[in-house]
């Protein structure tokens, strides 16, 4: 069991929980926890979400929620829960769509995708080791932004889809290939993260800059059709 | 005693339906997109599908050949293990009992590792992919699978989480014994049974 220890809200529609666990956690950035809800009469209901906060040998950790239309899980954090209570959790989970600190990573979040993806840009900054890490995060306006008071920075490359600050430099539009750091280390691992449209659409990309598809790793998320 | 929620009740609980194993929601007309790779063009054209390993007749079928098998059709419930479950979808292609039948397993042969062209794999007991339980699909709800849900072919064995069937797959190898596969060796339980919730590694 976790005991919520913060709420805060990242956008209107995004909200990052701030968990203590029972141990300090040994997630690796980029990995998710499950998070179970019980009702009296046994019911349960789980969903995966990324966490956002790096590692960082303390027992807490953040998971950022983006809440969902009907979505049964997301609704009930973002309307009922509060600090001082307590949530079961189960993790940290995955091996495959992380990062462990030590290699080039070029990152590409839309959305909520951004929240494995600042779990990795934290670390990199924790451990003095921004030189690694690339951040392009694609975010519908400023208000979409997650993180926005702390994402912005010399590793960072925000694309805005819909609508831009006042002087943005980049006309607002989606995701294109010259909005991708050059040079890209040829032996960087890419991260993908956001809906299928999403990541679809960004991993052509990456293979237009001829990053070969096996470096590439995705998460998907989202329901289509 | 069993611990619960403060304020969770659930929804639609008095409706649950007899068909979702425990833990899961029923996504309705979705069908959410999750894979770990970038997605594969293949051409039906060079598309082959390989069963190698522990069996008397090692065998490559090409699109046109595997299509001349009897066609089986599976339709029923699929259950990914993020917790969405899918209900009452159709899947048409080839029983792998046909494919298997042609290949012909030496007895020492325990289990298979299903292979994808992306590199992706999956273990399997052999148990869990004969006597009905596993196809090799080309066909969804009578149109032809979606690039993004595996097309031009997947192997689908529906009653294992999903990440059991493995999309744009090539092949299997029969083995003497279990090699945990892609997500298996990243954290997911190695059987994977939606109605124990063998989810993860210890479950």
């Amino acid at each position: 069991m976790a005991t919520v220890v913060d709420v805060r809200a990242e956008t209107s529609h995004a909200k990052t929980f701030r968990l203590a666990l029972p141990h300090p956690s040994i997630h690796l950035a980029g990995q998710h926890y499950i998070v179970r809800l019980t009702a009296p009469d046994g019911y349960t209901a789980s969903r995966s979400y990324s966490v956002a906060s790096p590692p960082d040998g303390s027992a807490e950790i953040e998971l950022t929620v983006e809440l969902l239309p009907d979505g049964e899980v997301s609704s009930f954090l973002h309307e009922v829960v509060m600090p001082g209570d307590t949530l079961e959790v189960r993790g940290p989970i995955g091996g495959w769509f992380v990062w462990r600190g030590d290699t080039p990573a070029l990152l590409v979040g839309g959305g909520s995708g951004v929240v494995p993806l600042m779990a990795m840009l934290r670390l990199a900054r924790r451990t003095g080791r921004s030189d690694l890490v690339r951040l392009v995060v694609s975010a519908r306006s400023p208000g979409d932004l997650y993180y926005a008071g702390e994402l912005p920075g010399p590793e960072t490359t925000i694309v805005y889809t819909r609508a831009a600050p006042p002087s943005w430099p980049r006309p607002v539009g989606r995701l294109n290939g010259g909005d991708l750091p050059a040079p890209i280390t040829p032996d960087a691992t890419a991260y993908v993260c956001g809906t299928p449209g999403f990541a679809d659409a960004a991993t052509g990309l990456l293979t237009d800059a001829t990053i070969a598809t096996n470096r590439i790793r995705v998460e998907r998320f989202g329901p289509t059709r | 005693m069993k611990r619960f929620t403060r304020g969770f009740r659930g929804r639609g609980q008095a409706t649950r339906d007899s068909r979702l194993p425990p833990g899961q929601y029923d996504v309705g007309s979705a069908w959410p997109v999750l894979t770990a790779e970038a997605t594969p063009k293949l051409s039906t054209e060079t598309w082959t599908f390989k069963i190698r390993g522990l069996v008397e007749q090692p065998t490559t079928w090409s699109w046109d050949e595997i299509h001349a098998f009897a066609q089986s059709t599976f339709e029923g419930d699929i259950h990914c293990v993020t917790t969405w479950s899918k209900l009452g979808v159709k899947f048409s292609g080839v029983s792998v009992d046909t494919l298997l039948a042609a290949a012909r397993p030496l007895p020492t042969a325990t289990h298979v590792l299903a292979l994808g062209y992306t590199g992706y794999t999956t273990n399997l007991p052999l148990q869990d992919v004969t006597g009905g339980k596993a196809w090799v699909v080309w066909d969804y709800e009578g149109s032809p699978l979606p690039v993004e849900h595996g097309g031009p072919a997947r192997m689908i064995v529906p009653h294992l989480y999903f990440w059991k069937s493995a999309k744009w797959v090539s092949g299997m190898e029969l083995q003497d014994h279990n090699e945990p596969g892609f997500w298996e060796r990243n954290g997911y339980h190695d059987h994977g049974d939606p109605w124990l919730e063998q989810r993860y590694q210890g479950d």
